[in-house]
């Protein structure tokens, strides 16, 4: 079932186009991911998705609603967790939660959250004297304290240290097998890799691609990239000839092999029948991040073009 | 504190407002001092002196705690109303609470909403200690009693009013603080706070006339003396407090 509907948003700030068009579906308990840029429009995408943008033109419907029309339809099934939102300073974690949870229907019960967040130890703290971390979790927190079907989730380990980071990625996870489908901004490969079921890439207020992470990495023509040291010289030259192999070179005492899929093997065999052994043998393959690289780099050429 | 937090899940999330913002309130040590403590103090001072308490012919045979007491009694209105709640409601809105709250079920104009309510009841609590005190210090309650009430909600009327204005021309908590200083001292010193209106040069009572304060003034004189109040002086409060709300209306941001 399709929970969140955007076909063709767009969205400008005077003359500046944020958001030129974007379209794409969130389908139930899936995690999908909008990576892109600084500034390529995410931000005001979801904003656009929870209601408190009017977009340009386009249409944007969550469990079927328009999200600024049906506003009371939307709100209570939807957690928001957004960039730069604070709390009342003053306010104690504890009572912004039971303040929050005052707004819901049917809401989670404060204490058990902050367990969940590992926020426990700072139930009595006011919101001015939280660390940056657990002001994040905070907002996690309330983006879900109302038992939402649905959470916006933006940027939400930007400024977090790698522990932290990686706490929050187990904590996404649980909340997704609790059947809460995601909408989550990034711009880090790893996270949307780690995490994503879907991506769609954004870039300069367009959806260059959309996919699973691994459907993305695999569109990539860039094949394995082999280094090793060999224990005998051999002849670079000779390697770039054998099949399937696009280019070898030296980098010192190195050798690195650039081919398609089945260059490893061909390449361990031609050693193998000349007696040499290959040290320090690394195959890299493409990732995410190079899938990404080559999507956004393709666009803004394209744009400027 | 917190014990007294029982969470009512789901229900009256306008009544969970209000407390939280009243129990804000009190955390804030200068609201309470500049609102609560200060003017209760000048009231008690007032009243316990007894030069200040009998008749004096410089303030036309009114003791200084009568003539002082009217603008005392609206300075709480411009205090919480047209300063607190400006800088309070802007600096929300900076920091992104009103936007957070826009994507709850429950809509910002109700945190503004609480804001309001609070302070106006606020004042009007303290208004009635003060006055409570004067009366008990042997100042007359104000002969025209319907008309001094009716006033003082004018005043309020027109001080949120203005306060809403701050708050929307305000970008964030510190402009609303300036801007709320740039409106405090002009309408005391037309209210009377420095040079009582009976004393100042007639230039600067016809100024004081179509300020908030100095209408709010002149009408809780009328009051006093026994009159029902001046109706140019009404019009002048009600003109501010609706022209400022439509203002308000048009200019004010959530995020």
């Amino acid at each position: 079932m399709t929970v969140i509907e955007v076909a063709g948003l767009r969205k400008a700030y005077g003359k500046r186009v944020a958001v030129r068009d974007v379209s794409f579906t969130v389908e139930e308990s899936e995690i999908f991911g909008l990576l892109g840029p600084n500034g390529a429009g995410k931000t005001t995408t979801v904003e656009c998705v929870a209601g408190l943008r009017v977009p340009d033109g386009g249409r944007v419907r969550v469990f079927g609603h328009d999200p600024r029309r049906e506003r009371t339809a939307v709100t209570a099934r939807l957690g928001v967790q957004l960039q730069a939102s604070e709390v009342q300073p003053n306010l104690r974690v504890r009572e912004a939660l039971r303040l929050y949870a005052s707004f819901y229907p049917d809401p989670a019960d404060p204490d058990e959250l902050l367990e969940l967040l590992g926020l426990t130890g700072q139930a009595d703290v006011r919101f001015a004297k939280l660390s940056g971390g657990q002001r994040q979790r905070l907002s996690i927190a309330l983006a879900l304290i109302g038992r939402p079907t649905v959470a916006i989730l933006d940027e939400l380990t930007t400024g977090l240290d790698p522990a932290a980071r990686r706490d929050t990625w187990e904590l996404i996870t649980a909340v997704r097998e609790r059947g809460v489908t995601i909408l989550l901004v990034t711009h880090f490969m790893a996270e949307a890799e780690r995490l994503c079921d879907r991506v769609a890439v954004i870039d300069a207020g367009q959806v260059v691609a959309c996919d699973s992470p691994a459907a993305l990495t695999a569109r990539l023509d860039a094949g394995q990239r082999i280094r090793f040291v060999p224990s005998e010289p051999v002849d670079e030259r000779e390697l770039a000839g054998l099949p399937g192999v696009e280019s070898a070179s030296r980098h010192g005492e190195e050798i690195l092999v650039v081919g398609a899929g089945e260059t490893l093997s061909v390449l361990v065999t031609h050693l193998a029948h000349r007696g040499v052994l290959a040290h320090r043998l690394r195959v890299e393959q493409p990732s995410l991040d190079d899938a990404y690289l080559a999507l956004t780099a393709h666009a803004s050429s394209r744009s400027t073009s | 504190m917190t014990s007294s937090l029982v969470p009512s899940p789901g229900r009256h999330p306008f009544r969970e407002l209000v407390r939280v913002e009243a129990l804000l309130f009190g955390r804030s040590a200068a609201g309470v001092v500049w609102t609560a403590l200060i003017p209760l103090a000048a009231v008690v001072v007032l009243g316990a002196v007894p030069a200040t308490r009998h008749p004096s012919d410089s303030f036309d045979g009114r003791s200084p705690l009568e003539t002082w007491l009217p603008v005392l009694m609206m300075y709480e209105f411009l205090m919480t109303a047209a300063n607190l709640l400006p800088a309070v409601l802007a600096g929300y809105r900076e920091r992104g609470i009103l936007r957070r709250l826009s994507t709850t079920p429950v809509p910002p104009s109700r945190l503004l909403g609480a804001q309001a309510l609070i302070y106006l009841a606020l004042a009007t609590a303290l208004d009635a200690t003060m006055l409570a005190i004067a009366v008990g210090c042997g100042v007359p309650l104000p002969g025209q009693f319907a008309g001094f009430v009716l006033t003082l909600a004018l005043v309020a009327a027109a001080m949120l009013g203005i306060g809403l204005v701050l708050a929307a021309l305000a970008p964030g908590e510190k402009a609303a603080n300036a801007l709320g200083l740039v409106v405090f001292f002009p309408l005391l010193f037309f209210a009377g706070m420095w040079i009582p209106r009976s004393r100042m040069p007639h230039v600067l009572r016809d100024i004081s006339d179509v300020t908030p304060l100095g209408a709010g003034a002149r009408a809780v004189q009328d009051c006093l003396d026994g009159r029902w109040p001046a109706a140019a002086a009404l019009l002048v409060l009600a003109a501010y407090a609706v022209v400022c709300g439509v203002v308000a209306a048009r200019r004010f941001r959530w995020q």
